[in-house]
């Protein structure tokens, strides 16, 4: 049984209050909030895919915890009824890393956009993915920043014109997917929120999945870089046969401009960061400073 | 002969400081300081010790100092009384700091020492190690038994220290314990023309511990189980002392990839109703500012030690200064309330990061613990813990049963604290929002919210300030009616008390006090001094006096200050000097 700060097993064993765990649906995880996207925004379908995917594993809303970072795409926690973390810009990851260290026994998420998650935070990617923490990272990738009215991103293609960038994006674009790859993430995924069924598929994996997940998600904006055309004619869903224990392959794939593929790019099992920690010792004590300061006398 | 038999009774000296000097290259400088001070505080000695470290990795010059006395030691004194100089650069670099009177004791084949005012025993320390032991590496614990013999600490509890520290190794063990025998031995043919000397000890057992272990005590004491921190000087003992200690506890300590991640990390635990601490110095705390905000915003605990150094930027990193006061107190952007307190010596660390931890679960914000450089890394003695201190608070929960649906995570009350449900604990989920929001945490950013929840936020503080506006938490001591009285805070109250204690000697009357808590300030404890006193010295090791521009700001005091930003401690002498400057002018 994981640990829980009040020593206490599973609150859903204790209680009336909660529905009974097959009586769970998509719907039990929106809130009355209304989302303050765009109409059209993709983040709307990863909204649902969320609550479907958390539907599918049938995991209490007081047991998930979503962890976001700043920008349209982490306004999502207020829109869901499980708990969450609106935080600082960049930080969901660390955020999401503390949590779910001190509590194993949750379903932590780190969501966040492009802004968040390969830029002002792209830092703490390398870290967690090498730590193997179980968290599931979503990042809703819309390739602009939206909440600011439109500016480039980091994962803006070359060319790109915006605001910020009016005579075109000289810096070549991020890519997600071979990033976390090559950091050692030991899921990676992609997805795209005009398929939501598939995308609620994937992120229902990647929670099942032991150790860190991360899912790249086309998430099209709407008012500032309307991809749904561009996206609709090269995405592409990876054959039922694709060998998610071939790195090389995945990395040759990510690499792949022709086509934009979904699917599971990457699996393996690895010793995961809160397992481990806790394996340093056979059992846990209780702490006596009578005793502990002894080895100062 | 070893006893000062030369001496009648009352020239004898049982207060004394010893510096030892030397590069790191020979081995065992700083090591032999430490033995020496272990036994010492072993039998019953009172100890306080400070160091200087190299900036170089390995090689370049360090030095130890102690001082030892059979009574309480508040400071590390004014001068050197002993140096021992294990080369030229340790005798050229200390004999300037040497009491007049002192006493010299060196490697006669490294060091070259000028004649005069010091007693000068010149022995050839590595010499004897490597002709008459066959084993240089033991140079060090020669001195050991050296110091032994000329200054009357039984060697036998050095045998002990020696024996502990070598236990696995029967071989080395065996050249040591001859090495320091010998040491203690070559004393007898000295002829000791000095007049320092240990007294007799109580025999009480007690701790000599440093400021970083006596925080990462009471931090595990108050419960603490999640640590994340990136290592940075003079903080990373306490990361060290928390990825050792925090798995037998069932807890975690994450060395995290910034200062940003770590204090990321720690709200994520805490918000999880882990206690969580991160502990940095200045850079890192600079780092972690928009942290506080969300911190405190959220009103999620957390603690966060900044163990102050000279800056800014990289500054002088192994060097003390107590120049973050402003950002611990103002840092961040947008009005929010924080908890600031300064541990004053090392025994204090222990019971203010208790109750650091007690105040962060019982008002949700953070706390940042200021110490310092000397205090991280010096060791002192302290007695042993009195649990009865010690007591340890937890966060308000809401329960299933009364708050259930209706349950508002930030509801407006009249202390401002309002209950936390915690994950998979309380069955009503909330959302802890950066934004600002009402009483259910949801967005609101109408003025009507944001007014009422920023006071909210801040009502907590009022709180804080009921319960730590006491003489516990800003002790004053001194003359009753002080035409002159000190304000100080952190480290450098052992000076200061004993600057008061001789002046008070020397018929001065002045008095002073040394809040452990700076914001909120203990305003009635201070507004009862100041009105009791003439005039008010503020010392502190800043340039621009930020503690007495915060006073001035809150108090409508002017005091005078008295700022010393060179990177060593202020010592008890200078404080007395500057105190009797300010007092002749009166």
């Amino acid at each position: 049984m994981p640990s829980r700060p009040d020593g206490t097993t599973s609150a859903t064993t204790r209680t009336s209050a909660a529905p009974a765990e097959s009586s769970l649906t998509a719907k039990d995880f929106k809130s009355e909030v209304k989302p303050i996207w765009c109409p059209g925004c993709g983040d709307f379908a990863v909204l649902s895919s969320m609550a479907k995917a958390l539907a599918t594993l049938q995991v209490m809303p007081h047991q998930v915890v979503i962890v976001s970072g700043i920008g349209c795409s982490s306004r999502l926690p207020y829109f869901m009824t499980t708990y969450g973390l609106h935080g600082v810009h960049g930080r969901a990851i660390p955020i999401a890393s503390g949590l779910k260290l001190a509590r194993p026994d949750l379903t932590v998420f780190a969501m966040g956009g492009d802004g968040d998650l390969m830029s002002i935070g792209a830092g703490h990617l390398p870290h967690v993915c090498a730590r193997n923490i179980d968290i599931t990272c979503v990042m809703m990738d819309n390739q602009v920043y939206g909440l600011t009215k439109g500016q480039a991103s980091p994962t803006s293609p070359i060319g790109h014109q915006s605001k910020s960038t009016p005579y075109g994006m000289i810096a070549k674009a991020a890519n997600p997917v071979l990033l976390t790859l090559s950091y050692g993430a030991s899921f990676v995924a992609r997805g795209y929120s005009a398929r939501p069924n598939e995308l609620a598929d994937l992120i229902a994996a990647a929670v099942r999945h032991p150790g860190f997940s991360f899912i790249h998600v086309h998430s099209p904006c709407t008012e500032f870089f309307n991809t749904y055309d561009h996206y609709d004619s090269l995405v592409e869903e990876l054959p039922e046969s694709w060998d998610r224990s071939n790195l090389p392959a995945a990395i040759n794939l990510a690499l792949t401009e022709e086509k934009v593929h979904l699917g599971i790019f990457y699996q393996e099992q690895r010793p995961v960061y809160e397992v481990e920690a806790r394996q340093f010792e056979k059992e846990v004590r209780s702490f006596h400073l009578a005793s502990y300061v002894q080895r100062f006398t | 002969m070893t006893q000062p038999k030369s001496f009648k009774e009352d020239q004898v000296r049982n207060d004394f400081v010893i510096r030892i000097g030397g590069d790191t290259a020979i081995g065992g400088v700083i090591s032999t300081g430490e033995n020496f001070t272990t036994a010492a505080a072993r039998l019953g000695f009172h100890v306080f010790t400070f160091r200087s470290y190299p900036a170089e990795i390995k090689g370049g010059h360090a030095w130890f100092q102690v001082r030892i006395a059979n009574r309480p030691v508040l400071s590390l004194g004014d001068s050197v009384d002993v140096l021992i100089a294990f080369d030229q650069e340790a005798y050229d670099k200390h004999s300037d700091d040497l009491q007049e009177g002192g006493v010299v004791i060196y490697d006669s084949d490294l060091v070259h020492a000028g004649d005069g005012k010091f007693t000068h025993y010149a022995v050839p320390f590595q010499r004897i190690a490597r002709q008459e032991l066959g084993f240089v590496r033991g140079t060090n614990v020669l001195v050991l038994g050296l110091m032994a013999g000329l200054f009357g600490l039984p060697v036998t509890s050095l045998k002990q220290l020696v024996r502990r520290r070598y236990k696995r190794r029967a071989d080395l063990m065996e050249k040591n314990l001859q090495a320091l025998a010998h040491g203690y031995e070559y004393t007898k043919r000295i002829r000791k023309e000095d007049k320092y000397y240990l007294g007799t000890s109580d025999h009480i057992r007690r701790l000599v511990m440093s400021g970083n272990d006596a925080i990462a005590a009471g931090a595990l004491h108050a419960g603490c189980r999640f640590f994340a921190g990136y290592p940075i000087t003079p903080a990373s003992e306490i990361l060290e002392s928390m990825a050792r200690e925090l798995p037998k506890l069932g807890g975690v300590c994450l060395q995290s990839e910034d200062e940003m991640a770590a204090l990321s990390s720690c709200i994520g635990a805490s918000y999880g109703g882990v206690k969580a601490m991160t502990a940095t110095s200045g850079p890192g705390f600079s780092l972690m500012i928009e942290l506080l905000g969300l911190s405190s915003m959220t009103e999620i605990p957390v603690v966060l030690v900044d163990a102050q150094r000279s800056g800014p930027s990289t500054g002088m990193p192994t060097k003390l200064e107590q120049s973050d006061l402003f950002q611990a107190l103002y840092g961040g952007h947008g009005d929010f309330p924080r908890i600031v307190i300064a541990p004053a010596s090392v025994e204090d660390c222990l019971y203010r990061t208790v109750y650091a931890f007690n105040l962060a679960e019982k008002y949700q914000m953070p706390v940042i613990l200021l110490s310092d450089q000397s205090l991280s890394h010096r060791t002192q003695t302290i007695d042993m813990p009195d649990r009865s201190h010690l007591k340890v608070v937890n966060r308000i929960q809401p329960s299933d049963g009364r708050h259930g649906e209706e349950y508002a995570r930030y509801a407006l009350t009249n202390t401002g604290v309002s209950p936390v449900g915690i994950p998979d604990i309380f069955l009503h989920p909330f959302v802890a929002p950066g934004l600002e929001h009402d009483e259910r945490g949801h967005t609101d950013l109408s003025p009507q919210v944001h007014e009422a929840m920023t006071e909210k936020r801040f009502r907590k503080l009022a709180g804080v300030a009921k319960e730590t506006d006491t003489p516990d938490w800003a002790p004053r001591y001194g003359h009753p009616r002080a035409e002159l009285g000190i304000i100080g805070w952190g480290a450098t109250e052992g000076s200061i008390r004993e600057a008061v204690d001789r002046a008070l000697a020397k018929g001065y009357k002045v008095a002073a006090i040394h809040p452990r808590i700076l914001n909120p300030l203990p305003e009635t404890q201070l507004r009862q001094f100041i009105a009791s006193v003439r005039r008010v010295l503020v010392p502190e090791a800043n340039y621009q006096g930020q503690f007495a521009h915060h006073l001035a700001a809150h108090l409508e005091v002017q005091p005078i200050r008295f700022n010393k930003i060179g990177g060593l401690p202020f010592t008890s002498g200078e404080i007395l000097q500057r105190l009797e400057e300010v007092m002749s002018h009166a």
